[in-house]
């Protein structure tokens, strides 16, 4: 039955080649922690993803809730955590997820690091990987202030003051990101659209360019 | 495959109609043993991440995330804290080298350095040797910037004052001062008071919150006239009247101590 669907798509789609690229592939044996315990190193880049992952879909049902502006945005993110159905489970996901994807790039990073896994041919794999960690530290920065709590609020002012102080281009990052001269509601919606969509949707394309690399070159080999 | 004349297309489409057998590429000449990624390696991928995904759920039940109060930007004595994962950026911006008129060069210039390196390693670093010890430069200086890292997180978690900061973000339920009381309106008169407590007399980055003491009257009196750790003495101006209205007003946790329950 299941290879008859799957005939039945293959012969209008062709879909073996796909498969085969995105499933078909050998793994080498020295990143299988089951064979060596050291290789639980490798199992960093998997988590990072698995923990993105649950920042995405954790971050989706908190959208279901949350009211970015600055009347609302504080009540709906309190109703959550209080009033709502595990609403306190979802958003400790997305809180403690946003801590746990940058402890385990970093790890990922040195792992990668330390390996020499970014020499040749693998250097345009390692340039995604650091633009990626930008992005991460982006959706951090931006996420903080949503809550619009007092902590949200006064990290961001300093955040802001210290992109401000770039030369040439600070002032004008600055506005930017504040959207005026006071930070107020404004910044917070701007902040709100830029953790939702701009930098989830650079995650996703950089996320694509690294996972189409690693499949096309495979992991590196052993030391 | 299959190219040039002869070629067989499903209908109208521009997929082939010739179904080619569904054979693994071949990875046998491969150097080092490899198994195949399915099933083998996800499901071992799987567990671990079975296992991770635990740990994480526990943490998340054990330690709820926090909220403190709404944003009130007119408290300028809160004191602010990023997020962990940037504690290293602001505390680097708290040296004298790296702040005040030399700010870029703790905002703009390391960082920049740092993280622009980064990224440039592979041609930074473009030999042939992946082995960390045998590539010496690069990794003592990965090792100096993770050091870095860790020192400075460690020098801003230790400047930071955690008590003054869980209590000044602290959501202050249901009750709010009553500023038609007499004792307020001397609250408010005295520059030493607010200067320190606030306006709201929630406290800020120099005095405690002072709205919900657990102090009595005369407990209050003695601590204005002499002062308490690290508040000085004699910073009342005013007469007796005033300090015994204030100081049953502080002590009746914000509210007019002769108004009724309303």
């Amino acid at each position: 039955m299941l290879q008859k669907v799957y005939d039945w798509v293959d012969e209008r789609l062709d879909i073996t080649p796909l498969w085969r690229d995105i499933a078909d592939h050998e793994v080498p044996e020295h990143v299988n922690p089951a064979h060596h315990f050291s290789a639980f190193v490798y199992c960093f880049g998997g988590l990072t993803f698995f923990v993105v992952v649950i920042q995405i879909l954790s971050g989706m049902f908190l959208t279901m809730y949350y009211v970015p502006d600055i009347i609302h945005a504080y009540e709906s993110v309190y109703y959550l955590q209080n009033e709502v159905t595990h609403g306190m489970i979802v958003r400790g996901m997305h809180h403690w997820g946003a801590s746990l994807v940058i402890v385990m790039m970093f790890l990922h990073t040195l792992r990668v690091f330390f390996t020499g896994s970014y020499k040749k041919p693998r250097e345009l794999n390692w340039v995604v990987g650091v633009l990626l960690f930008f992005v991460i530290l982006g959706l951090g920065f931006t996420g903080y202030l949503l809550p619009w709590d007092m902590k949200a609020y006064f990290a961001t002012v300093v955040g802001l003051e210290i992109a401000e102080s770039a030369p040439i281009i600070g002032g004008f990052a600055r506005t930017l990101l504040a959207g005026g001269e006071i930070i107020g509601a404004q910044t917070l919606a701007r902040f709100f659209a830029i953790h939702v969509f701009f930098l989830p949707g650079a995650l996703l394309g950089l996320l694509g360019a690294h996972f189409f690399m690693i499949r096309k070159q495979g992991i590196s080999g052993p030391l | 495959m299959h190219r040039g004349k002869g070629m067989k297309f499903v209908e109208d489409s521009r997929v082939p109609a010739e179904r080619k057998p569904n054979i693994p590429k071949d990875y046998s000449e491969y150097p080092g043993k490899t198994e195949a990624f399915w099933p083998n390696f996800l499901l071992r991928e799987w567990m671990v991440g079975a296992v991770f995904l635990i740990g994480f759920l526990v943490l998340t039940v054990a330690h709820p995330a926090p909220l403190e109060r709404i944003a009130d930007p007119t408290d300028s004595g809160y004191i602010p804290l990023p997020d962990w994962y940037f504690l290293f950026l602001y505390q680097l911006l708290k040296y004298e080298f790296a702040a005040g008129q030399y700010t870029v060069i703790g905002a703009v210039l390391i960082p920049g350095v740092a993280f622009g390196a980064l990224l440039l390693v592979p041609w930074l670093d473009s030999g042939k040797e992946r082995r960390p010890f045998k590539r010496p430069i690069a990794s003592g200086l990965m090792l100096l910037g993770i050091a870095s890292i860790i020192f400075l997180t460690w020098e801003s978690v230790d400047d930071h004052d955690w008590e003054a900061a869980a209590q000044q973000g602290q959501i202050v339920e249901g009750v709010e001062v009553d500023e038609t009381a007499e004792g307020y309106e001397i609250y408010q008169s005295q520059e030493s008071c607010i200067g320190c407590h606030g306006g709201d007399m929630l406290g800020g980055a120099a005095g405690p919150n002072i709205f919900e003491s657990d102090y009595d009257v005369d407990q209050v009196k003695d601590i204005i006239i002499n002062g308490a750790d690290g508040m000085p003495a004699d910073q009342f101006e005013g007469s007796d009247e005033e300090l015994e209205t204030l100081a049953a007003f502080i002590a009746n946790d914000g509210q007019d101590p002769d108004g009724d329950d309303e």
